[in-house]
């Protein structure tokens, strides 16, 4: 029997077993949405921009682990979605983007909402496709979910002219692919993983760093055997966080520019850094020449390209990390011997005395609601059973550094791109995949109104999603550069009159708004807030002059970090001249 | 350093901007670059000249082979290999500088492939070096166009001796 386009494309992702599609319709793609309309199996959640719609996307598979489906039309419905498309690609998220084209005999007339995506996306995608041929269709949805969710994940567009959609051959679907050009390494070289083995039992100082991949492959019980094996503190990555438990004896927080005194001490000490499914970013290594200077490298990760990329590695390890991990947990058992256990005490005692020295910490007596207060609280409540997502800026920072997560795909963040709006559709979308799931936003008040129309989205579909705000009256992040970096004039930060009444705004959506002015009001409004089965936007009017600590300055080493202690005594010192 | 990279790509509309939007997107150098069908229609190979130290030719070397299209990356310059280049010049000599031209053309195994009252044009191809002398002698002679090709490489195959 033949079948249109547009219905090759709903049994293709029946077959690929796609429950919900984010997206928004437009006159190109209208064949696809006519058949949504009667569609039982799939459901599409119309977001209320394309942006929103491939965020959601994204959130639903940062959270499920299954690739988020996106749906949207040509020109401005395509171009919406690549600040969406760049910041999975930048965080290695499974996306299958589908975009509306103008007829394939229009294509290059600069028809009505024609553009070109597919050259517009092509370095933000994995792959991107084309299709010219309604008997080209299956095979490359088939091989578009394959090449985004396997090796190192990524978002893949496939862009569909309204004739393709329409015209109509018979359905076939390929029983397995094979790219010639694409085959990932999933098993790490034996002779490397044994070297690393033995660097590890030789470490007198090692820690682990770990990354995203830990979680995109689902490594977690690995590396917590590794870690407790052979008693090496593990320090994660924002994209890591939840890869290694944050409560466990052995983490040591996030390292880098806002990293924890002692991850960043550790990694400066340290002899060997076992590097798993992370990158180097420079956030995490700072100023590349001072970075680690008496450690070896062992780097295991899935993207050849990421290794030997910005620092110099002792021992690379290409491979899925899960599988890596697995074998050299079977060597280290082997090669492991007692008497460095002993040898390693020393350094846990030296990792103790760090963390003494330095814990993380803020004015927790202030009457004003301190942002991190906010953060702890929700923490406490949830009892780190939450799903969170944060938007870009200290927001963002203040979760990474003050919820313990504990368990992997409970945070969903932009680590590479850093896209402020890019929490609360997120955020929606992970409720998408755990409608039972606590999920909240922690939000800036710059970052809210990115895409804050979304409100709609969760409103009409019942989610009962939360989004906090801590609400400054300043682009935070960006202020504290200024009040450091650039003499404290605070060009184009301060929002301050203009940040509108975030509880109107809710109930204008026909949400529910809640504030918070005083410490005192936190825990009951975030109690109320997650007792209500509705969207609730809670705005928390927090400390505007709190900055994020530590700090290392851009560029800088990264054990020369600022400290909220000596902020405080320069002010000390300044009220006494005064 | 020069290396000179060999790459197999799928003849798929896009490829060259992939290839091409790699080294533009990172930053690297391309000083020439050619792509033609191989025996395989479904196969084209791109030969690019570019330079960077260890680092950046690691890097590129790793990226390419990233791109889903790409089949292979040889550095051909870590093998013993024959690189070609085409040039065409329309020369444009005064009347004592013809016989010279013609001269020259023998002497670098070129060959006058159009000629007309006051030019010829001199098909000719050889390694960079060759190409850049014959281009100097020309000048003199009054080059009035110029075209030349990317640089083409194969690798060698190792006789075995006796």
């Amino acid at each position: 029997m033949k079948m249109s386009g547009a219905e090759i494309f709903l049994e293709c992702l029946k077959k690929e077993g796609v429950k919900h599609i984010f997206g928004y319709p437009g006159g190109v793609i209208l064949n696809i949405f006519d058949l949504l309309h009667d569609e039982k199996d799939i459901q599409l959640i119309l977001t209320r921009h394309e942006q929103g719609a491939v965020h959601a996307a994204d959130g639903y598979a940062r959270a499920s682990g299954k690739p988020g489906v996106a749906l949207v039309t040509s020109g401005p419905g395509a171009t919406n979605t690549v600040t969406g498309i760049a910041t999975a690609s930048m965080d290695s998220i499974p996306l299958v983007v589908f975009s509306g084209q103008v007829p394939t005999l229009l294509i290059g007339n600069d028809a009505f909402q024609e553009a070109d995506i597919v050259g517009i996306t092509r370095p933000c995608t994995k792959y991107n496709y084309l299709v010219k041929d309604v008997n080209d269709l299956a095979g490359i949805i088939k091989e578009a979910f394959y090449i985004a969710t396997t090796g190192r994940p990524g978002p893949v567009l496939i862009d569909l002219p309204k004739d393709v959609t329409s015209s109509k051959t018979e359905f076939v679907w390929p029983e397995s692919i094979n790219i010639r050009s694409y085959k990932p390494t999933y098993e790490g070289n034996k002779f490397m993983i044994n070297q690393a083995a033995h660097m590890i039992a030789k470490a007198k100082k090692p820690v682990i760093v770990a990354g995203g991949g830990v979680i995109l492959s689902g490594a977690s019980k690995e590396l917590k055997e590794l870690a407790e094996y052979t008693d090496v503190p593990v320090t994660m990555t924002l994209m890591g966080l939840g890869g290694f438990p944050g409560s466990h004896k052995l983490s040591l927080g996030m390292p880098g520019m806002h990293g924890t005194y002692f991850a960043n001490k550790a990694i400066q000490e340290a002899d060997l850094l076992i590097a798993v499914g992370m990158r180097f970013d420079d956030r995490v290594t700072g100023k590349i020449a001072a970075f680690a200077p008496n450690a070896k490298i062992v780097h295991i990760d899935i993207d050849p390209t990421s290794i030997r990329k910005n620092v110099r590695v002792d021992v690379p390890i290409v491979g899925d990390v899960k599988k890596v991990l697995a074998v050299l947990n079977k060597v280290v058992k082997d090669e492991v011997k007692e008497q460095w256990r002993e040898v390693r005490k020393s350094w846990l005692k030296q990792i103790a005395a760090w963390k003494a020295e330095r814990p993380m910490s803020y004015d927790r007596e202030a009457d004003v609601i301190k942002p991190q207060y906010v953060v702890e609280k929700i923490y406490e409540l949830t009892k780190g059973d939450a799903i969170i997502a944060t938007e870009v800026g200290q927001n963002q920072m203040w979760t990474a550094q003050f919820y313990k997560f504990d368990k992997p795909r409970t945070l969903l963040s932009s680590g590479g791109l850093g896209t402020m709006g890019y929490g609360f559709p997120a955020a929606i979308g992970a409720q998408f995949a755990f409608p039972n799931k606590l999920v909240i936003d922690v939000a800036g008040d710059g970052s809210i109104q990115m895409n804050i129309q979304e409100l709609a989205t969760a409103v009409i579909n019942r989610l009962p999603v939360k989004v906090a705000v801590l609400n400054n009256r300043y682009l935070g992040m960006v202020r504290q550069w200024q009040e450091l970096f650039f003499q404290e004039r605070y060009a184009h930060t301060k929002l301050d009159e203009t940040v509108p009444d975030f509880v109107k705004i809710a109930e204008a959506y026909n949400a529910v708004g809640l504030r918070a002015t005083k410490r005192s009001e936190v825990e009951p409004v975030l109690k109320e807030a997650f007792s209500v089965k509705r969207p609730v936007l809670m705005d928390f009017v927090v400390d505007w002059k709190e900055k994020v600590y530590p700090m290392v300055p851009a560029g800088a080493a990264i054990d020369e970090m600022l400290f909220l202690e000596e902020e405080k005594k320069a002010e000390k010192k300044l009220k006494a001249v005064k | 350093m020069r290396h000179t990279i060999s790459v197999l790509v799928e003849n798929k509309f896009g490829v060259l901007s992939r290839v091409s939007g790699l080294f533009s997107g990172r930053g690297y150098n391309i000083e020439s670059l050619s792509v033609g069908e191989t025996i395989d229609p479904h196969v084209s190979v791109m030969t690019i000249v570019t330079h960077g130290d260890d680092w950046i030719i690691e890097q590129i070397n790793k990226q390419l082979n990233k791109l889903v299209d790409v089949i292979k990356v040889v550095d051909m310059t870590e093998l013993d290999h024959v690189e070609r280049e085409m040039v065409l010049i329309k020369v444009a000599p005064r009347q004592e500088d013809k016989a010279e031209v013609l001269r020259l053309t023998e002497i670098f195994r070129g060959r006058v492939v159009d000629s007309s009252q006051k030019t010829y044009t001199i098909e000719l191809t050889g390694d960079e070096k060759k190409i850049e002398a014959i281009v100097e002698l020309m000048k003199p002679m009054g080059i009035k166009e110029f075209v030349r090709t990317g640089k083409i490489a194969i690798a060698r195959e190792g006789i075995r001796k006796g």
